[in-house]
């Protein structure tokens, strides 16, 4: 421990401690922009110098360790001075568009212009006027908003080993490109969003269905219809300022209802079906020979980085859609026909933690139905948009019920938004398909939690069963490499594309630490331990859907409305 | 009279640098054989007694510096130098190498021995490839008289950025990345190249190292000025007589170096100012010209000796429309990484311009010290912190010059 004085607070701190985290032990807050509590230290933006006595400069606290006996002011006349012209340097060049600004109100920078009460600027106001970049279907970068922190490029390169992002020019020309200066789509990006989540400011977002979804809901011709992603009712309360996992789910439900959806289904019926169908999918690859270990496909930007980076390993891909998917093919077929609606008129809107699921949305062989499958994918940022604007008061509103036929779930469905829940669920399953036993406790821990890769080894009835789970790409990649080497010992992999799971997805509320995601990981598995049924293959809308439609499990109608194929994405110039 | 004292330039124009008989003949690499007889931490006293104080800017001491990196625990160190010699008017690394690469690679190989490092790296100026072959032959000479026993030299050219003269900018540049500093702490002698100790030093900071050894560090330590004793080299340009090099003791004073060595100005002009230490120097009036050319008078008076060029500007000059220039050339400069430079060099280059231009006023000059001054204090490497210096000491010392410049 060393002694310390903050602002006249004596202090007793870890050593090594950096005058930052320092500070917040005493209580004392000091600005910051380039600092992430997940990421390595930048010390780039300067916004948080603090003065330490003896020391002609200024120090930045995020990265200046403390020493015995220092003496540090955090608000003196020189550093307030100082932050306020690095601010005023900012703001010079920054667009004044907080008005228009996907992250106003929820913005780092704006805050602190209010926080230091930047009125009249003294430089001379010149915005760059660079290029956006809204080539992809998923996020768009407005270069013109970018502080250069690089927070972004870290959450691409560091935690998800994609590389798309980088630093071109010097000086002032500096700015953060895609690839070789390319648009986004041209670039290695997957579209997983992390760096939205990164960005302390408006300079990266997803694009927005929001005015798509109005004019359907306005149009007289169209039913409207959504299905919910199994993480996103945890989040979508810090959307509308509840804490996580704190918004019931009927509350939910009658709130979309209000904003104009007319039916209002679950898309934790299809993860229940996904379950069935890649359960069975595995079985089949363990006795048949098929190629393994075989990975999950239901995160779409892990799909898009399997197709970008590993196109030699598309066949361990198990061909099942994503639950999103299968929905959209089975709301305009199986749904329509049993509701006895023209499925022309069905409006499919999918509300998702996800930006990737967008892009996923659009790819052309999603038409199984004869339609695109899934019209539109809002995010739940973009669900709390709407709630916001319809002005709802979900402390009041009555409780409300999904609709049937595709309406009910799982607790195995429930927990696909953490990860290890897609392979929590799956083993559920597979256990009692191949085993023919009832599985008494259907908890396996050992795939849960944040961990960047687990493993585990199932018995079924002396086969076992190597699993293992990774969350965020660079975990992927590891296993990925294995899988290339030949030297996995696995048979089955889960991968999803964000830390956490879904819960962490790119279009969820905005996680400034990664604290958030595990309570919301928390929440989801109090929300599985809550249901009667627990296992994908109880659900009995499920076992319905087989009875009168599918018949069975990877059967012929299975094959062509659930399981799809992939394309080798790499880029050339990889 | 003030006389040359030449210890780095010792062997400089009078032997054949890519003779190494020559270099031996004059006593040449005896001083490395006399260091790996004594015991480690008796040389680096040694090296700290004699005051040798970093001779690229910095002047941190070069033997405690040493004595960092060598309690550092590591399977690897390195011992790098310095050659990136970007500032405009410096040209005193390349006399050395030039005239006496063997006295450089003495230097750093008693370096290495020092901290127990076996790998080295020359980084060398990337518009001076015509000293890679003078290096890499005497680094061939060296090591085939068995004088580097298991350090292992290796010249490395710069890509041309001047920020790469920044120590860690340098380090990232050796490692292949985006030649951008590193914010310190950690130090180099803790955590440098890949992360391993690493003393950074440059060329004339080595080059000193031989004759400490041979002549003994009190010696050295009573040359000059005793806070930071010895020589600098300094290199004259602008409206001076004598447009050329000289090696001093610190204890010379400016208006020596200008008007003695130097010859005073050129065609009977007066004198103006003198910037000294580079791009980034101050500029000096006439009233403070009997400092003396060591680290901390230079301080003293808002100014530093840098590299030690020596810019000397006659009466006729537009100081206005210097600074400007200087401005400009940071904007290009900086390398994008910390707000402060970034931003504010295009802006404070942006505020003289407008000056120059006639347009200012003097909103314009208390807005320009302001973001000067903050500059100083909050930029993350020392091109953000000493850009602002030319303009912050004109407005303070030539503030009849920006007067009439006023709209
Ligand atoms: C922008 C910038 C440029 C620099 N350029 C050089 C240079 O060209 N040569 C040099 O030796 N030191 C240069 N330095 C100083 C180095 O960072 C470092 O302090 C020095 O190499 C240490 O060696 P010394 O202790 O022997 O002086 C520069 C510093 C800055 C901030
Ligand atoms: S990024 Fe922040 S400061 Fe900039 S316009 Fe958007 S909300 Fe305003
Ligand atoms: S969306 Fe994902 S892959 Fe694309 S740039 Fe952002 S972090 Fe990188
Ligand atoms: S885009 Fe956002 S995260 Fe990336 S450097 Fe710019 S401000 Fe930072
Ligand atoms: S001060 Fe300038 S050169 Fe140094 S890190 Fe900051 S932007 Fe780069
Ligand atoms: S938060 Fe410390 S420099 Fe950015």
């Amino acid at each position: 421990m060393v002694s310390i004085t903050i602002d006249g607070i004596k202090a007793s701190v870890p050593d090594g401690s950096t005058i930052l985290q320092a500070a917040r032990s005493v209580g004392v807050a000091i600005p910051t922009l380039c600092y992430h509590p997940d990421q390595s230290i930048k010390a780039n933006c300067r916004i948080c110098v603090c003065e330490v006595e003896g020391n002609r400069l200024l120090q930045a606290a995020c990265s200046q360790p403390v020493a015995e006996g220092m003496v540090i002011k955090t608000r003196s006349p020189k550093v307030l001075e100082a932050r306020k012209t690095i601010l005023e340097l900012i703001l010079a060049n920054h667009p004044q568009d907080c008005l228009n600004c996907i992250r106003n109100g929820n913005c780092e920078l704006q805050d602190l212009a209010m926080e230091y009460c930047i009125r009249e600027n003294p430089f001379e106001f010149k915005v760059r006027g660079y290029k956006k970049d809204f080539s992809t279907p998923s996020l768009f970068r407005d270069q013109d908003k970018c502080i250069m922190c690089r927070r972004c490029i870290e959450a691409c390169s560091v935690i998800q080993s994609v590389h798309a992002l980088g630093v071109e020019n010097r000086g002032h020309h500096a700015m953060v490109v895609p690839t070789l200066g390319m648009d986004l789509i041209d670039s290695p990006c997957i579209m997983c969003g992390q760096c939205i989540h990164a960005c302390p400011v408006g300079a990266i977002g997803e694009v927005e269905y929001i005015e798509d979804f109005l004019k359907a809901v306005a149009d007289p011709d169209k039913i409207v219809v959504t299905q919910i992603a199994p993480s996103v009712r945890v989040a979508i309360a810090e959307e509308i300022g509840m804490s996580t996992g704190e918004m019931p789910m009927e509350t939910f439900v009658t709130g979309l209802r209000q904003i104009g959806f007319d039916y209002v289904l679950h898309t934790n019926f299809t993860a229940d079906l996904t379950i069935v169908e890649e359960g069975n999918e595995l079985l089949k690859r363990l006795s048949t020979g098929g190629t393994l270990p075989m990975f999950t496909s239901c995160s779409p930007g892990w799909v898009n980085f399997c197709e970008t980076f590993y196109p030699d390993l598309l066949d361990n891909l198990s061909t099942c859609k994503s639950p999103q998917q299968m929905f959209g093919a089975l709301a305009k077929t199986y749904w329509a026909e049993k509701m006895g609606v023209d499925p022309s008129k069905v409006y499919s809107v999918s509300i998702m933690p996800c930006v990737a699921k967008k892009f996923e949305a659009q790819r052309p062989e999603m038409n199984a139905s004869g339609y695109q499958d899934v019209d539109v994918v809002l995010t739940t940022r973009e669900i709390g948009r709407l709630f916001r604007m319809s002005g709802l008061d979900f402390t009041k509103l009555p409780p409300s019920n999904f609709d049937s036929w595709m309406g009910a779930y799982s607790g195995a469905a429930v927990i696909f938004g953490a990860s290890g829940g897609v392979m929590e669920a799956a083993l559920r399953t597979v256990y009692e398909v191949a085993t023919g036993k009832t599985l008494e406790d259907v908890n396996f821990t050992a795939t849960r939690g944040i961990t960047g890769i687990k493993d585990a080894e199932v018995d079924l009835d002396g086969t076992k069963v190597k699993v293992a789970i990774a969350n965020g790409l660079a975990n992927a990649r590891k296993l990925m490499n294995q899988v290339r080497a030949g030297e996995s010992p696995y048979h089955f992999i889960e991968i999803m594309a964000c830390p956490g799971g879904c819960i962490g997805g790119g279009g969820q509320p905005i996680t400034k630490a990664n604290a958030k995601r595990v309570e919301r990981i928390e929440a989801i598995y109090v929300e599985d331990e809550n249901l009667p049924v627990r296992k994908s293959h109880d659900n009995p809308e499920v076992k319905a859907l087989y009875d009168e439609f599918l018949h069975e499990p990877l059967g012929h109608k299975s094959h062509e409305l659930l399981h799809t194929h992939y394309h080798d994405n790499q880029k050339k110039y990889l | 009279m003030a006389e040359e004292m030449r210890i780095v330039l010792r062997n400089y124009g009078k032997i054949d640098p890519l003779k190494i008989d020559d270099y031996i003949a004059q006593g040449g690499y005896k001083s490395l054989e006399k260091a790996r007889s004594m015991d480690k931490k008796a040389l680096m006293d040694e090296v700290k007694k004699s005051n040798l104080r970093g001779r690229g800017g910095a002047g941190f001491n070069c033997g405690m510096k040493w004595s960092f990196a060598a309690s550092a625990q590591a399977d690897q160190k390195y011992v790098v130098c310095n050659a990136d010699e970007g500032e405009p008017g410096t040209y005193k690394d390349r006399l050395i190498m030039e005239g006496d690469p063997h006295t450089l690679i003495e230097g750093m190989a008693v370096c290495a021995y020092a901290i127990g490092a076996t790998k080295g790296y020359i980084y060398l100026r990337g518009e001076y490839l015509f000293l890679v072959e003078t290096l890499e032959t005497a680094i061939a000479q060296a090591k085939e008289k068995g004088f580097l026993k298991d350090f292992d030299l290796e010249v490395r050219s710069g890509a041309g950025a001047y920020v790469c003269g920044e120590e860690t900018a340098l380090i990232e540049s050796i490692e292949g990345k985006r030649g951008e500093p590193r914010f310190k702490p950690p130090y180099p002698p803790n955590e440098g190249l890949w992360s391993k100790p690493t003393i950074v030093n440059n060329v004339e900071t080595y080059a000193n190292i031989p004759v400490i050894l041979e002549k003994g560090a009190d010696w050295y330590a009573g040359i000059g000025v005793a806070s930071y004793p010895g020589t600098k080299v300094l290199t004259l340009t602008g409206d001076v007589v004598n447009r050329t090099f000289f090696e001093v003791p610190t204890d010379t004073t400016i208006r020596d170096v200008v008007f003695t060595f130097g010859g005073g100005v050129r065609d009977g002009k007066r004198f103006k100012a003198v910037q000294i230490g580079g791009t980034s120097g101050a500029f000096i009036p006439e009233s403070l010209l009997d400092t003396r050319v060591a680290f901390d008078d230079m301080n003293a008076i808002g100014a530093t000796l840098g590299s030690g060029a020596t810019f000397v500007m006659d009466e006729t000059r537009d100081i206005v429309d210097v600074v400007t220039r200087i401005m400009k050339f940071f904007e290009h400069e900086s390398c994008g990484k910390c707000t402060p430079c970034r931003e504010g060099t295009a802006r404070m280059h942006e505020l003289m311009e407008k000056i120059n231009e006639g347009q200012g006023s003097d909103k314009d000059t208390a807005l320009l010290n302001k973001l000067g001054n903050v500059m100083t204090y909050s930029c993350l490497c020392g091109l953000g912190q000493a850009s602002p210096a030319p303009a912050l000491t004109t407005i303070k010392h030539f503030a009849a010059d920006y007067q009439a410049k006023m709209k």
